[in-house]
């Protein structure tokens, strides 16, 4: 790499150096190195493919790439070859070979390898043209499927660094934060706030000391979210470009990235990245002889989901407890070490640089008239295609679900889908024309938060899910404050009854009306959105609630306490097979002859009625 | 100087000064409070000082012990969801201590009949005033929070007697839970109602 840079032209002659170098490679493999592709063995992989070009003395021509997430994490292990784009899903080792023989080293493409629709068994050559991709609008994570991470040459390439130098060059910091406004930026982290209010504030903000800070939220305490994870794994400087321009509109002069420990790739792949911006004279003391001078920090937190707050965050980052306080003084005024101080989403950050590069005003055509850009959900729970889809805003939640999402896995029914995270809200299929668009989503009952979908379908009790988020938060909670701390575990005690049949109608009201209180008087986010499974599958599933309560039923047959399994003799055929693999041996009978079930020995692990080819197991 | 309306009345008050502080001030006592006390950092945590604050047409509920007042707006602290919600309040942390006098005293004064939550005694409802006074007051420090959540408890650091505790007693002497119990209630849940339904008075009228 080379030394340091000391002026925009120096960057950009570095950058020609840099594409003139690429373009002595006819093609380039890109393997995905995401998360989801990592668990399924894609280090083997790109080792293959790297070894079968060596074999062919082709590593001078053909360049493998080993990138971030790609999204598609279903179809994982992707490989993706440039220029054609041509997409190869769920790849083997032993696929290396036959990849370079057809696809890099000829021009056909290997059919079997291809992304097939279930729906209409038709096969896509494309990346672009998967369903999954092609209603997608990549603004961000397009670059993820571009570069190594590891590697700053790669994203300087891609025109990377060039909204920095627009920024310091071109435009006062005022201009920046107009920019921002005009495009409509709003936090990806949860709230929606507008993003330039936040930095005029910190701006405006009197420091005692010429120090003001820049924080980086990578805390992501979802569970099954990794939309900031995926970022900070696979385009680092994307996010590191929008904290400096960032830093220099607000005038702060040290940034921090707040990262869970649970995620050391992001972590080494952001240090990596940090130390080369260093190198390059892009991060430090004058910046590209800018005179601006910014440095970033990386904190590890512990992860909690709580220290995802930001005033948790910024105590955490001090070395006290995570816990939040009161902020009646806003932390764009005392923020960390009481200084005036901005926090802004991973994902929030990473919209800068695209900004400035390609203006406000290309940015806002994007969206809806309030909620601009894009935004990055991650897509579980019983989907078809899950993975990480990036989508305008405004787009349908049912386009995401059943057009880019390939509808519901296993043909069963939908049932819900729960946007937000733990403390989010579980939308019905009636509302699945919602757009995404912040205002809208929090009319449902639910909201934006940094990103979590949760796809449900009939084989989930809405009760059952409630009591799991409500539990999840209990655990969650710091236990400062008393709705939230005593609030949550008492829902959890009216929860456990109503699951377990033991509940009577004045509980379902005690419910309600508590759940109202610790949204209203919580000290901080947490309490005040914890509420939200439980209100919002109440106001759309009440009767599941009056189901459990008074006829002791649970209709997705989930609560264990309210089911039964039987065995109908007469379409049992005496198989064994239930018998067999009963783990407390509660199937009695003989071969050939109706079986039944001892109800005093059941468990009901339900392994019997997923086990029977004949369907002769009841489950009441 | 910050104009605002509290219950009706006009009234005015320093910058920076909290709503609590401002109604206090004014001779306004119907916002009771547990964790607050004066001499010590503002904690705001139990939540029963929550006043209704109406701004820019919107109501919302708020801790006014660390509420800082603003010009122009309206607050409540007394109207029915104020006190729909210090209802709740009281009978969460009488779940959790349902002997303490205190906790008893004011459950008679909202009128809450019956504890509807589930009842685990922990003698200690957290309000954090013997941590603060302890390190604030005796600049000792011997207490502190331990656990996160539910979990939560106000111990010793690994549970030994710290030397810097000079057994002073003032965490005793402030505790809300730890004074004389409350004689009313014989089986745990029970409510006292005791003093206030003998002499019949409302002590907090409703303003709305
Ligand atoms: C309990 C709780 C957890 C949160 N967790 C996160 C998180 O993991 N990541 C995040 O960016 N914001 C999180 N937030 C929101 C932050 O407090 C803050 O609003 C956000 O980081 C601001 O950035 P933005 O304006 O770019 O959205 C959380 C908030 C609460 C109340
Ligand atoms: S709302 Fe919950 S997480 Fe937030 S301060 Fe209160 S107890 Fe802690
Ligand atoms: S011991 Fe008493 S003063 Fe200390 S936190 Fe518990 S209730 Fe409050
Ligand atoms: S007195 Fe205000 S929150 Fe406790």
């Amino acid at each position: 790499m080379k030394g340091s840079l000391s002026s925009p032209k120096d960057l950009n002659e570095y950058r020609k150096s840099i594409q003139s170098t690429k373009k002595k490679f006819e093609k380039v493999i890109s393997v995905c190195g995401g998360t989801g592709c990592h668990a399924q063995n894609c280090v083997q992989v790109r080792e293959e493919i790297s070894r079968e070009l060596d074999e062919r003395l082709l590593s001078d021509k053909v360049m493998v790439k080993f990138t971030g997430c790609h999204g598609f994490c279903e179809m994982g292990p992707l490989v993706v070859i440039h220029p054609a784009g041509i997409l190869y899903v769920k790849v083997s080792p032993s696929d290396a070979q036959r990849i370079i023989e057809s696809s890099v080293v000829g021009d056909s493409v290997i059919d079997e390898l291809l992304y097939k629709d279930v729906a209409t068994g038709k096969n896509f050559e494309k990346e672009q043209d998967v369903p999954f991709y092609s209603k997608q609008k990549r603004l961000l994570l397009a670059m993820n499927g571009m570069i190594d991470p590891q590697n700053i040459e790669d994203y300087i390439a891609q025109e990377g660094y060039s909204a920095l130098v627009k920024a310091l060059f071109e435009m006062s910091p005022e201009e920046i934060i107009k920019e921002v406004e005009i495009a409509g930026l709003r936090g990806r982290g949860g709230a929606g706030f507008p993003t330039a209010n936040k930095w005029k504030a910190c701006r405006r903000a009197r420091a005692r000391d010429n120090i003001k800070y820049i924080l980086c939220n990578a805390d992501e305490g979802d569970p099954g979210a990794y939309m900031d994870r995926s970022l900070l794994e696979g385009n680092p400087h994307a996010v590191i470009e929008g904290m400096i321009i960032g830093a220099y509109a607000i005038g702060a002069t040290e940034g921090f990235v707040y990262v869970r420990h649970e995620y050391p790739l992001a972590v080494e792949n952001l240090l990596k990245a940090l130390e080369q911006a260093r190198q390059l004279g892009l991060l430090g003391d004058n910046i590209l002889g800018s005179g601006f001078s910014f440095d970033i920090k990386v904190s590890v937190g512990g992860g909690a989901f709580v220290c995802g707050e930001s005033t948790a965050l910024m105590a955490s980052i001090e070395g006290r407890i995570g816990e939040p306080r009161v902020k009646h003084i806003h932390t764009a005024e005392k923020g960390l070490y009481n200084r005036p101080t901005n926090l802004n989403n991973v994902e929030t950050w990473a919209n800068v640089p695209i900004i400035i590069r390609e203006g406000a005003e290309a940015y806002a055509r994007i969206g809806t008239e309030k909620s601009r850009g894009t935004k990055i959900f991650s897509l579980v729970g019983k989907v078809r295609n899950t993975g990480l889809v990036e989508v305008p805003m405004g787009i349908t939640l049912r386009e995401i679900i059943f057009d880019i999402g390939g509808g519901m896995a296993n043909g069963k029914a939908f049932k819900a889908v729960q946007t937000g995270g733990p403390s989010g809200g579980c939308i019905p299929e009636s509302m699945l024309d919602t757009p995404v668009d912040f205002e809208r989503l929090t009319e449902v009952g639910s909201m934006m938060g940094s990103g979590g979908m949760i796809v449900m379908d009939e084989s989930t009790c809405m009760v059952d899910i409630a009591r799991y988020f409500v539990d999840f938060l209990c655990e969650e909670s710091c236990g400062k404050c008393v709705p939230c701390r005593e609030g949550l575990k008492q829902m959890r005690f009216i929860l456990d009854d109503i699951v377990s049949g033991r509940a009577t109608g004045k509980q379902l009201e005690l419910l309600k009306e508590l759940a109202e209180v610790v949204r209203d008087t919580s000290l901080c986010g947490l309490g005040q959105t914890a509420p939200n499974p439980v209100l919002s599958t109440i106001k759309y599933f009440e009767d599941e609630y009056h189901e459990h309560i008074e006829e002791k039923r649970c209709r997705a047959g989930v609560c264990r306490d309210l089911i039964e399994y039987q065995i109908d003799a007469d379409k049992c055929t005496g198989c064994l097979r239930c018998k067999a693999q009963c783990p407390v041996g509660a199937v009695l009978g003989e071969k050939e002859k109706p079986h039944h079930i001892d109800l005093s020995k059941c468990e009901k692990c339900g392994i019997c009625y997923e086990v029977c080819e004949f369907g002769a197991v009841l489950r009441k | 100087m910050v104009n605002l309306i509290i219950d009706g009345q006009h009234v005015q008050a320093e910058e920076g000064w909290t709503i609590l502080e401002t109604a206090r001030y004014y001779g306004i006592d119907t916002i009771p409070t547990l964790c607050y006390r004066e001499g010590l950092t503002t904690d705001s945590s139990c939540r029963l000082c929550v006043v209704e604050i109406i701004s820019r047409g919107r109501s919302r509920l708020s801790a006014s012990c660390s509420y800082p007042v603003q010009e122009g707006i309206e607050v409540r602290t007394n109207s029915r969801r104020v006190r729909q919600a210090r209802k709740i309040i009281i009978e969460l942390l009488l779940a959790s201590c349902p002997n303490s006098k205190t906790l008893q005293c004011l459950a008679s004064q909202y009128g809450i009949k019956e504890l509807r939550f589930k009842v685990e005694d922990r003698g200690c409802i957290l309000c954090g005033l013997c941590v603060r006074m302890c390190k604030e007051q005796m600049q000792a420090g011997a207490i502190g929070f331990f656990n996160r959540g539910v979990d939560r408890r106000v111990a010793m650091p690994f549970h030994v007697r710290s030397d810097v505790c000079r057994e002073c007693g003032a965490c005793l002497y402030i505790c809300p839970v730890c004074e004389l119990q409350c004689r009313g209630p014989r089986e745990p849940g029970d409510l006292c109602n005791g003093c206030f339904e003998a002499i019949r008075i409302d002590p907090f009228p409703s303003r709305d």
